[in-house]
C-alpha cells in the first residue's frame, strides 16, 4: 500500500471513532504540553541566569596580572609558570597583544586607586576606578539613575548607591541595610566633585640614562612614600599632587565592581579620562625603577571575551604569554551542571504525563483491534498484506502522536506563558522587574512533536503486531 | 468452446489437508483432498455445515496455510509461499465473496471497491473510474456514495461482487454468496457470478448448502463430507437445460442502474454477442 493510501485510510479510521482517538489524542497533548511547560521552564530559568551572569561581566572577564610580585622579583608564582626572571612586564605592548588575541573584546587595564574627593567641601576617602565604555552594559547600570558616561574622555563620575549615601550624610538603617535610589539621590545629579590625586611625571634629567625595558638584577627597596610624598623629586620621576573637577552624572544601586569583593570602587570615572591623567599608581611604583619610558605598565588587566566558552582558551593563551589569569569559570560550570540536573528532573516530570498518554494509546488501538477484528480480516481476504495492517495502526499511532504533540506545543506554550505572566505579576508586587522566566526555543517544539510521535509510534508496536497477526479466517469467521 | 476438461487447471490441490487442534482432539477439517478445477470452470463445493467445504476454500483463497499437502495455483504451491507472496496472489488473483457480504461498514460503496485498487497499489487517478464502472456492472450506479447499512443485502452482495472482481482476478472465491438472501435475491446474485464466468473466462469456486441454486449454475459439483470429497460429479448438459434461462428472466434489468432489484440475466443478454454466445455454449460443452 502507498503511504498517500496509509495515511488516508489511518485518518478515516481516526475519523469513525472519533470521541475515543480524540481523547486519546488529548492524553498525549496534555503529556507533552507538561514537557514542554516543565522544559520550557527550566530552560527559560537558565537562561535567565546565563543572562544575568553574562551581564555581571562576571563570567566573561578574565583577570590578567603579572606574574612578578609587588613585593620582589625571585617570588615563584603559584602554579607552574615560567620562573619570574622570564616573566613580563603587564604593559601597554602586552595589553595590546592581549587585545588581538583570538576572541578577545577588549582588554582594559585595570585602574583603581583610593584617593580622596571633595564634596561641598567635605573629604571623603575612597576606592575610585575607571570603567571602559563596554561596562555600559553591564546590568549594574540597567538601573542607573541618570545616565552612563557621555564619552570615554569625559570628566564625569558615577557613584555608587552607598557613596551617594555617604555624601547626602545618609546612614542607613540597620535594619534595612539596602540603599535605594530616590529623590535624594536624585539631587545630586548634575552635581559638582573635587577629585584629589597625584599625577606622575617623568623627571626629565633621569629620560637619558633609559635602559630598555628589562629587569635589574637587584631592586632597590621601593619607597613607600613615594605616591603621597607630593612633590618630591624621586629617583628618576616625580609626583604632583592635582585635583580635577567632575561631574556626578549617574548613581547605580548595584555593584559593578563585584568581582572585587571588599575592595570593589565606589566612584566610577571613564577609563581613558583617568588614563590621561597619569595618576600614580602602585603598580607604577613597582616598575619605576626599571622604565621610566611613557609606556603605561597596569598592575591587571580585565580581558572581555566573546562569550563564557571562550574563557578557558583565552585563559590558556593568556598564560602562554606569560601572565597570571584569574576567572569565575569554575562557578560557571557548577552552574551549567545545576541546570542540566534542574532540565532533568522538570524533563522525568514532564515525561510522567506522557507515558500514561502512551498507554492510552496502547489502550486505544487494542480495543480498535477488537472492533475492527472483523474489518482486518476483510482486508486481508481482499489484500493486504500482514505489513499493510501493522502500517495502518502504525500510521494510527502516529497520526495521533503528531496531533496529540501539535496540541501539547500550543498548550505547553500556553501554560508557560500563564506562568510566566502569573510570576511577573507577582515581581512587579514586589517591586522587581519583570522576567522572562520560562522560553520555547524552537528545537524544543520541533522535538516535543518528534518525541511525541516517537512515543505514539512506539506505543503503536504492539496493537500493530498484534492487528498484523490476526488470522483473516478467525476474524472473517461468522459470529 | 472446449472441452472444459482438457483446459489448464487453474487451481489444484494435492492431498491437501487442514487439521484444527481444539484441545485435547484434532479435527480435520479438510483430510486429504485432491482436486483439480479447470480454468474457466464454474465448481460448487456442497456439503453439510461441518464438511470441511468452507475451509477447503481458505485454503483455495491463500487464506490459511494447510497443515499438510499442497495447492497449486500457476505451478506455485501457496503452501510454499510466504505471508506477503499469499497476500500478493490475494490480491491480484483472487476475488472473494462472503455469506455476510463483508463489506466495511464505515465506508461508502465506492470507497469499499476502491479498497482492493489500494492495496494493490493501482494508479490513484484511476481508481474511481475503474470502482464505479465496477459498481454500475452489478447494477449500482445510482448507490455510489451509500454506505453499506442504507442497502438491501442482495444490493450488499451485488456491491461485494464489484469488489472482487474489480482487479480483475482469475479466481472468484464464493462462501455461500446466497446463504443470507432470498431466493430470488440469490439467484440475481448467482447471475452475476455466472455472468464474470462466462464473460471473463473467470474460475468460479462456490461453496453452497443449495444444491438446487447449484445444480442450476455449476457445471461440475462437489460434495464433501468428513473433510473428504465423496462426489464429484459434472453436470450433464441435459438436466441444466433451462439453465441458462432462470425462472427470473423477462424481468429485465433496471436499465438506469439505480439499483431497483434487477434480473441479471436478461441484461446479461444484452449485454453483447460475446456473452450471449458464451453462455449458451458453456452450457452444452461440460
Amino acid at each position: 500500500m502507498k503511504a498517500g493510501d496509509l495515511v488516508e485510510l489511518a485518518a478515516r479510521n481516526l475519523r469513525e471513532s472519533v470521541l475515543r482517538n480524540s481523547l486519546t489524542t488529548l492524553g498525549i497533548g496534555v503529556g507533552v504540553a507538561s514537557l514542554v511547560a516543565m522544559l520550557s521552564l527550566g530552560i527559560g530559568l537558565q537562561q535567565l541566569a546565563n543572562r544575568r551572569l553574562e551581564r555581571s561581566g562576571l563570567f566573561d572577564t578574565i583577570v590578567v596580572t603579572s606574574r612578578r610580585s609587588l613585593r620582589g622579583f625571585d617570588r615563584r608564582p603559584p602554579g607552574n609558570g615560567p620562573p619570574p626572571a622570564e616573566s613580563r612586564s603587564l604593559d601597554e605592548n602586552a595589553r595590546v597583544e592581549i587585545a588581538r588575541l583570538p576572541n578577545v573584546l577588549e582588554a582594559t587595564p585595570d585602574i583603581r586607586f583610593v584617593t580622596e574627593l571633595h564634596y561641598q567641601g567635605k573629604p571623603q576617602l575612597t576606592m575610585v576606578a575607571g570603567l571602559p565604555p563596554s561596562a555600559g552594559e553591564k546590568d549594574a547600570f540597567e538601573n542607573i539613575q541618570g545616565h552612563f558616561f557621555s564619552s570615554d574622555t569625559a570628566d564625569e563620575a558615577i557613584l555608587q548607591i552607598q557613596f551617594a549615601d555617604d555624601l547626602l550624610g545618609i546612614h542607613p538603617e540597620p535594619g534595612n541595610p539596602s540603599s535605594k535610589l530616590n529623590a535624594n539621590t536624585q539631587a545630586l545629579i548634575g552635581k559638582e566633585i573635587t577629585l584629589s590625586y597625584a599625577e606622575r611625571m617623568p623627571a626629565p634629567q633621569t629620560s637619558e640614562d633609559k635602559t630598555p625595558a628589562e629587569k635589574r638584577p637587584s631592586p632597590p627597596e621601593t619607597p613607600p612614600a613615594a605616591a603621597s610624598g607630593a612633590g618630591e623629586p624621586a629617583a628618576s620621576f616625580s609626583v604632583v599632587p592635582r585635583e580635577r573637577k567632575l561631574r556626578i552624572v549617574g548613581i547605580t544601586d548595584q555593584d559593578p565592581d563585584g568581582i572585587r569583593g571588599a575592595s570593589g570602587a565606589r566612584v566610577f570615572l571613564p577609563l581613558q579620562m583617568v588614563e590621561n591623567l597619569h595618576i600614580m599608581l602602585p603598580s607604577g611604583m613597582r616598575e619605576s625603577e626599571a622604565n621610566f619610558s611613557n609606556v603605561p605598565t597596569y598592575l591587571s588587566l580585565s580581558v572581555r571575551v566573546k562569550s563564557p566558552n571562550d574563557v578557558e582558551s583565552v585563559q590558556d593563551a593568556v598564560k602562554k604569554l606569560g601572565f597570571n589569569t584569574f576567572s569565575v569559570l569554575d562557578a560557571t560550570r557548577n552552574l551549567r551542571r545545576f541546570f542540566a540536573v534542574l532540565d532533568l528532573f522538570l524533563g522525568i516530570f514532564g515525561s510522567l504525563a506522557l507515558t500514561v498518554a502512551a498507554l492510552g494509546i496502547v489502550n486505544t488501538l487494542v480495543m480498535a483491534i477488537l472492533e475492527r477484528r472483523r474489518e482486518i480480516g476483510i482486508m486481508k481476504a481482499i489484500g493486504a498484506s500482514d505489513g499493510d495492517v501493522k502500517k495502518l495502526f502504525f500510521a494510527e499511532a502516529a497520526f495521533m502522536g503528531l496531533v496529540g504533540g501539535i496540541l501539547g506545543v500550543a498548550l505547553g506554550w500556553s501554560i508557560g506563558r500563564v506562568i510566566n505572566i502569573g510570576t511577573n505579576i507577582y515581581l512587579r508586587r514586589q517591586d522587581l522587574p519583570a522576567e522572562n522566566l520560562w522560553s520555547v526555543p524552537w528545537w524544543l517544539v520541533v522535538g516535543a512533536i518528534v518525541f511525541a510521535v516517537l512515543v505514539s509510534m512506539i506505543s503503536g508496536l504492539y496493537p500493530a503486531a498484534r492487528a498484523a497477526r490476526l488470522d483473516p479466517v478467525q476474524a472473517l469467521r461468522y459470529e | 468452446m472446449t472441452d472444459k476438461s482438457t483446459r489448464p487447471s487453474a487451481i489444484r490441490t494435492e492431498a491437501v489437508q487442514r487439521h484444527f487442534r481444539m484441545g485435547e482432539t484434532t479435527i480435520c477439517a479438510v483430510d486429504g483432498i485432491s482436486l483439480d478445477v479447470a480454468a474457466g470452470g464454474f465448481v460448487a463445493l456442497l456439503g453439510s455445515s461441518g464438511s470441511g467445504k468452507s475451509s477447503l476454500l481458505n485454503l483455495l483463497a491463500g487464506l490459511d496455510r494447510p497443515t499438510a499437502g499442497a495447492v497449486i495455483v500457476d505451478g506455485r504451491n501457496l503452501a510454499e509461499m510466504s505471508g506477503e507472496e499469499l497476500s500478493r496472489y490475494r490480491r491480484h488473483s483472487v476475488g472473494m465473496v462472503f455469506q455476510a457480504f463483508n463489506l466495511i461498514s464505515t465506508m461508502t460503496l465506492l470507497e469499499n471497491v476502491e479498497l482492493p485498487m489500494r492495496f494493490a497499489e493501482m494508479e490513484r487517478s484511476r481508481r474511481p473510474e475503474l470502482a464505479r464502472e465496477a459498481l454500475e456492472r452489478v447494477g449500482l450506479g445510482a448507490r455510489l456514495a451509500h454506505r453499506p447499512s442504507q442497502l438491501s443485502g442482495g444490493e450488499q452482495q451485488r456491491a461485494a461482487i464489484a469488489r472482487a472482481l474489480v482487479n480483475r482476478p482469475s479466481l472468484l472465491l464464493a462462501d455461500e454468496p446466497t446463504g443470507n438472501l432470498d431466493s430470488r435475491t440469490g439467484s440475481e446474485i448467482l447471475d452475476l457470478l455466472h455472468e464474470s464466468n462466462a464473460q471473463f473466462g473467470m474460475t468460479v469456486v462456490m461453496v453452497t448448502h443449495e444444491q438446487a441454486l447449484a445444480e442450476r449454475y455449476a457445471e461440475r459439483l462437489i460434495f464433501l463430507a468428513d473433510g473428504k470429497v465423496v462426489a464429484d460429479q459434472p453436470i450433464v448438459p441435459t438436466s441444466r437445460g433451462g439453465k441458462g434461462i432462470p425462472p427470473v428472466l423477462g424481468h429485465g434489468q433496471d436499465p438506469d442502474g439505480s439499483g431497483q432489484v434487477g434480473h441479471a440475466t436478461h441484461g446479461t443478454a444484452e449485454r453483447g454477442p460475446q456473452s450471449e454466445s458464451a453462455v449458451p455454449p458453456g452450457k452444452v460443452t461440460s
